[in-house]
């Protein structure tokens, strides 16, 4: 098997060589004709409950409440979401997020590039144990960690400065704290296989330099695997942006909630209003998908970096 | 019981090595609601001042607004304090009440009366405000006074406002339709044969949140057994196989056809809208029903659940009390208690009241003068109640009531027909709770 | 460690050489040490503290009827009693089982084959095989909680989407997608294979692309038809994405509570292993003992998959 396969997506598929052969032959056209029906129709049908949230969101509830929803609509305004973005008070929500996923998403990258730096470059005998340490970690069922850590985060004081509660508990740093230790397997894992790929001659000449442990890591490794990173880097925000569990159990207070534990609040107050529903969910899902179509090389890429091994 | 006071964990400044310090030192861990006033910014005794933390879980809009219009008013006579008002979602405020309490609760928070707010009391999670009561005690009538004493003969609870628990309609449309007051089952159950016939839902039921089949279940057992049956049950006393508790399964299943259908995927709120639209004849609710309908309250009406055994007849119902509560360790005990005192007194009451006049006041000093037609036929059909419960969820141990009445009523619902099998599953469960 | 032969004769546990000037086996400065140990120390610690550390803690408390109040050190152990009371009188305990196996089923079944039936259709060199990828795996940037909360617009039994075109929005002949306990689970699980078979096909497309084009080659010039190839070649190689697709698939389905949770609090026909913890334990009920027992439960079940997972993922690498 190749290399962990960074440019996925940059090759052409190679699948083509046996199918080049018989192009002309009729079956073939007729199984291609029927795969390219297949999946347009599949396709659509797959972006049937966005295009439909989409739709609802963008009808006002007067056009809604008059003619229903599976209706061809009278009119087209973005009130529904200026009315979730307001009345839903997702402007904080977001900050929330922000204040969460980007400071965890640093550390556990930065954690995690450690931990591959030590294990990938030097032949320790614990190597492998701690990479599989960290891994399983990852694998792990919240459920299963939730009442110790709740008592652990109770037991814990921080300063004022730091957590309003004065506690670990229902605090911005508890929740990055979970966050980022929660994601270190994963990103440990893909980094020390990326690691693997760099020559070794890279590191030997920073060390005939006699450059220490620190700057090997930081100015040698750490550029290299500039790819990796930013791979990672999506999918965790975009992991992390999507954490239910940990705000939702580790805050007790709603208005530090990050948006998508919110959206359990969000459930109470709009049920009835299906347009609100729809554009609070479009709103949600905005930075996720925002990050997915710009980075989307760099997204695909760090979940199949995690699954292929050299 | 042992009460919360055990040796912190001080830590003190947080570093990373404090960190490592207290995770080494996690032998020696207590989980403690602690020293949490150590650095804060509430102020020392004397004069309350500076901010009072307050946690709600009245997160629909009406009572929200209610509860920020005493707070303005409370902040206006108190200028030295400051009310931060804290805000979570209904159930999960109460789901989570546990943590909260052990965790970092605010000062003063809601909470309900009975059995629930002794639960927490006797675990040491609540502050005593013994002397906050010398001041306003006079306030309350001496039953009320007893829905706030926990076992140990404290004071915890400040009781606010109380509503009924009726069987509600649309006055209108009961005149259009000529229908008459139900006085027994019978007359219920041919009331809703007449209601089918004229195209709508007899009864709005929705029970997806799970705690609103309880009213159903504690109505039927308080007129088919009587009040101390149903007091003792719900403690735990009477074993669920009893045939008197199959008796109200039965009933019960008698009057299902007459619900609405697919309760188990639908809030209360859709119920209520229901009931608004004219598409429901009535439904069993508690008053803040009229939460939904503000503009409608004039056409709101209810009466009390029909009689079903004339032993009984109609003397008991539930009435369940909403109060405050104090944390066990409160940042700002003097402003906690100074905003408790005014939360206790009929001013208080009277603003919100203003706003929101789905309930009634428990101040029997309170200003009746502007209830409106539906709290005084509340006041009145309390008042001349032989017996009022709580409520199933806060008249037994919490415990029982969420992991296995929750449940043991949606099967019902889902399967009405197994009732020895559901009973001997729940007295199953239920020896198992009570005996820890 | 394993992809590049190494420069010098490095043995497990040896250290690399560090050859500064004259030619000498040095080994690391005291600082390099230090600067070592607080690398894989302090990831280190987190993990332990925050994951493995509560690992145990729940093992312990599993055999406790405590109530989470209190001290951590007078616990009251009742050994094995909430496992049985597990098995035997919790009403929710089998369905939730049952509800897990169902989702294992279903995604092993229909999302993950459906999955690498479209990453093989993708493989080809066809047109708009970029549009097709990303709108296959759209609904995985997404939250579950988030794919629960948009659904609700196609599963409302008065105006949602589904019953509108069914026509069955009249309030005596709705469908109750989401309410109706018999057909909840199966309407939560079109959701959440909407998302699991877009994660799959891209795992998998990956996994193709890496497939030597001369096995294929080969197996054309034998006569071999697309579906053969695919059966006896292709698939074969892909052992290892196989196997790991398989433990993603499963860790998934047993750690499945998002949605759930989001659509009725799992209860009612969505009753899952992951949400009889929370309502244990979440819940005003607090039942720490009893709910760490389910946990426990859990735990072991996944640990399964895990192991497999660990396993294939690193045998290579302990020599």
């Amino acid at each position: 098997m190749t290399v962990p396969t960074l440019s996925a997506e940059e090759t052409p598929a190679r699948g083509g060589p046996g199918h080049g052969v018989r192009a002309s032959s009729p079956r073939t056209s007729l199984t291609r004709i029927l795969v390219y029906v297949f999946l347009t129709v599949a396709a659509f049908l797959w972006l049937v409950p966005i295009l439909y949230a989409l739709y609802t969101a963008l009808r006002p509830i007067s056009d809604t409440n008059q003619h229903g929803y599976f209706s061809i609509a009278h009119q087209l305004s973005l009130t529904n979401f200026k009315t979730a973005w307001v009345g839903g008070d997702l402007p904080h929500f977001f900050a929330n997020t922000l204040l969460i996923t980007l400071p965890a998403m640093c550390f556990a990258l930065l954690f995690a590039s450690l931990v591959a730096f030590v294990v990938s470059r030097y032949s320790f005998r614990f190597n492998v144990s701690l990479l599989v340490l960290f891994t399983a970690g990852n694998l792990l069922p919240q459920q299963a960690l939730i009442a110790p850590l709740f008592h652990i985060y109770t037991s814990i004081s921080l300063p004022f400065t730091l957590s309003s509660s004065g506690r670990l508990y229902d605090s911005y740093w508890g929740v990055i704290a979970i966050d980022a230790t929660f994601q270190l397997g994963f990103c440990a894992f893909v980094l020390s296989n990326f690691m693997k790929t760099i020559p070794k001659e890279l590191h030997e000449a920073a060390m005939v330099d006699g450059a220490s442990v620190w700057t090997q890591y930081w100015r040698v490794i750490m550029p290299l695997c500039r790819p990796a990173l930013a791979a990672l880097a999506t999918l965790e925000f975009a992991w992390i942006y999507n954490d239910f569990f940990w705000a939702l159990f580790l805050m007790s207070s709603g208005d530090k909630r990050p948006i998508t534990s919110a959206l359990q609040n969000l459930q109470g107050g709009m049920f009835t209003n299906n347009n609100l529903i729809a554009a609070a969910s479009l709103l949600v899902a905005v930075p996720t998908l925002a990050v997915f179509f710009a980075l989307q090389k760099q997204f695909i890429s760090g979940l199949t970096l995690g699954a292929t091994k050299s | 019981m042992p009460d919360g006071a055990h040796p912190t964990l001080e830590t003190g400044r947080f570093s990373r090595r404090s960190m490592l310090k207290a995770t080494a030192g996690l032998a020696g861990l207590a989980a403690v609601p602690g020293l949490a006033a150590c650095g804060s910014g509430g102020g020392s005794g004397g004069s309350a001042s500076g901010t009072v933390t307050f946690g709600s879980n009245q997160s629909d809009p009406t009572p929200k607004k209610a509860y920020a219009a005493f707070v303005k008013d409370f902040e206006k006579s108190n200028k030295n304090l400051d009310v931060k008002v804290n805000t979570v979602d209904h159930e999960t405020f109460q789901n989570q009440i546990n943590n909260y309490l052990q965790g970092t609760p605010d000062d003063v928070f809601t909470w309900f009366a009975g059995f629930r707010m002794n639960f927490f009391a006797s675990k040491g999670l609540a502050g005593q405000i013994d002397d906050v009561w010398q001041d306003v005690g006079s306030n309350f009538s001496s039953a009320l006074k007893q829905s706030s004493t926990a076992d140990d003969g404290h004071q915890y609870f400040i009781p606010f406002d109380y509503y009924p628990w009726a069987i509600f309609y649309r006055k209108s449309l009961w005149q259009k339709n000529g229908y008459q007051v139900p006085k027994t089952l019978d007359d219920l159950v041919s009331l809703s044969k007449q209601m089918q016939k004229d195209g709508l839902e007899p009864l709005g039921f929705a029970d997806k949140q799970g705690w609103p089949a309880m009213g159903t279940f504690d109505i039927l057992n308080m007129r088919l057994n009587g009040y101390d049956f149903h007091k003792s049950l719900m403690a735990g006393k009477e074993t669920w196989t009893d045939a008197k508790v199959k008796k109200v399964f039965d009933t019960w299943r008698g009057l299902l056809p007459y619900h609405q259908s697919n309760s188990l995927g639908r809030d209360w709120e859709e119920s209520a809208q229901g009931i608004q639209q004219k598409k429901v004849g009535m439904m069993m609710i508690g008053m803040f029903i009229g939460q939904q309908m503000t503009d409608q309250l004039d056409d709101l009406d209810f009466f009390p659940y029909p009689e079903v055994d004339p032993q009984w007849g109609q003397d008991s119902l539930d009435a369940p009390t909403d109060g405050f509560m104090m944390s066990q360790r409160p940042r700002n005990e003097d402003g906690a208690k100074k905003f408790l005192t005014y939360l206790a007194g009929a001013h208080a009451e009277g603003v919100y009241l203003k706003a929101d006049p789905s309930v009634i006041g428990a101040n029997s000093q309170v200003d009746t003068s502007s209830y409106n037609s539906l709290q005084k036929k509340a006041v009145q059909l309390i008042s001349s109640a032989k017996h009022t419960a709580q409520y199933m969820d806060r008249d037994t141990r919490p415990d029982f009531a969420q992991t296995v009445m929750i449940g043991a009523l949606q099967d019902f619902i889902k399967n009405p027909k197994d009732v020895d099998g559901l009973t001997s599953q729940i007295e199953a469960q239920k020896k198992q709770i009570f005996k820890s | 460690m394993t992809s590049s032969s190494p420069a010098v004769g490095t043995k497990a546990g040896s250290l690399p050489r560090r050859p500064r000037g004259r030619r000498r086996i040095s080994y690391f400065t005291k600082r390099d040490k230090l600067v070592l140990t607080v690398m894989i120390g302090i990831p280190l610690l987190f993990d332990l503290v925050l994951i493995w550390f509560p690992v145990l803690l729940t093992t312990i408390f599993s055999f406790t009827s405590w109530d989470g109040l209190g001290t951590m050190f007078k616990l009251p152990f009742n050994g094995t009693e909430n496992f049985q009371a597990i098995a035997t009188t919790n009403p929710d305990f089998w369905p939730a089982v049952q509800h897990n196996l169902i989702w294992i089923g279903v995604f092993l079944v229909v999302a993950t084959p459906f999955g690498i039936f479209l990453a093989v259709l993708l493989d080809r060199n066809i047109r708009g095989t970029r549009v097709y990828q990303s709108i296959f795996f759209m609904p995985v940037v997404l939250s579950l909680a988030l794919i629960g909360f948009m659904w609700q617009l196609i599963y409302a039994p008065d105006n949602g989407l589904l019953n509108s075109v069914l026509g069955r929005t009249d309030p005596n002949n709705t469908i109750n997608w989401l309410g109706n306990p018999s057909i909840n689970l199966w309407a939560v699980l079109v959701a959440a294979s909407w998302r699991q078979a877009g994660y799959v096909m891209v795992l998998y497309l990956a996994g193709l692309k890496g497939v030597d084009p001369g096995l294929r080659e080969a197996a054309a010039l034998d006569g071999a038809g697309a579906w053969a190839t695919f059966r006896h070649v292709v698939f074969p190689t892909l052992k290892p994405i196989n196997i790991v697709i398989l433990v993603v698939t499963l860790i998934e389905s047993l750690r499945a509570f998002d949605i759930a949770y989001i659509v009725n609090g799992g209860r009612n026909g969505l009753q899952l292993l992951s949400t009889l913890i929370t309502n244990n334990i979440g819940s005003e009920a607090s039942r720490i003992g009893y709910g760490s027992a389910l946990a426990m439960i859990l735990l072991v079940v996944t640990l399964v998959p895990i192991c497999t997972y660990l396993y294939q993922t690193f045998s290579k690498d302990v020599r």
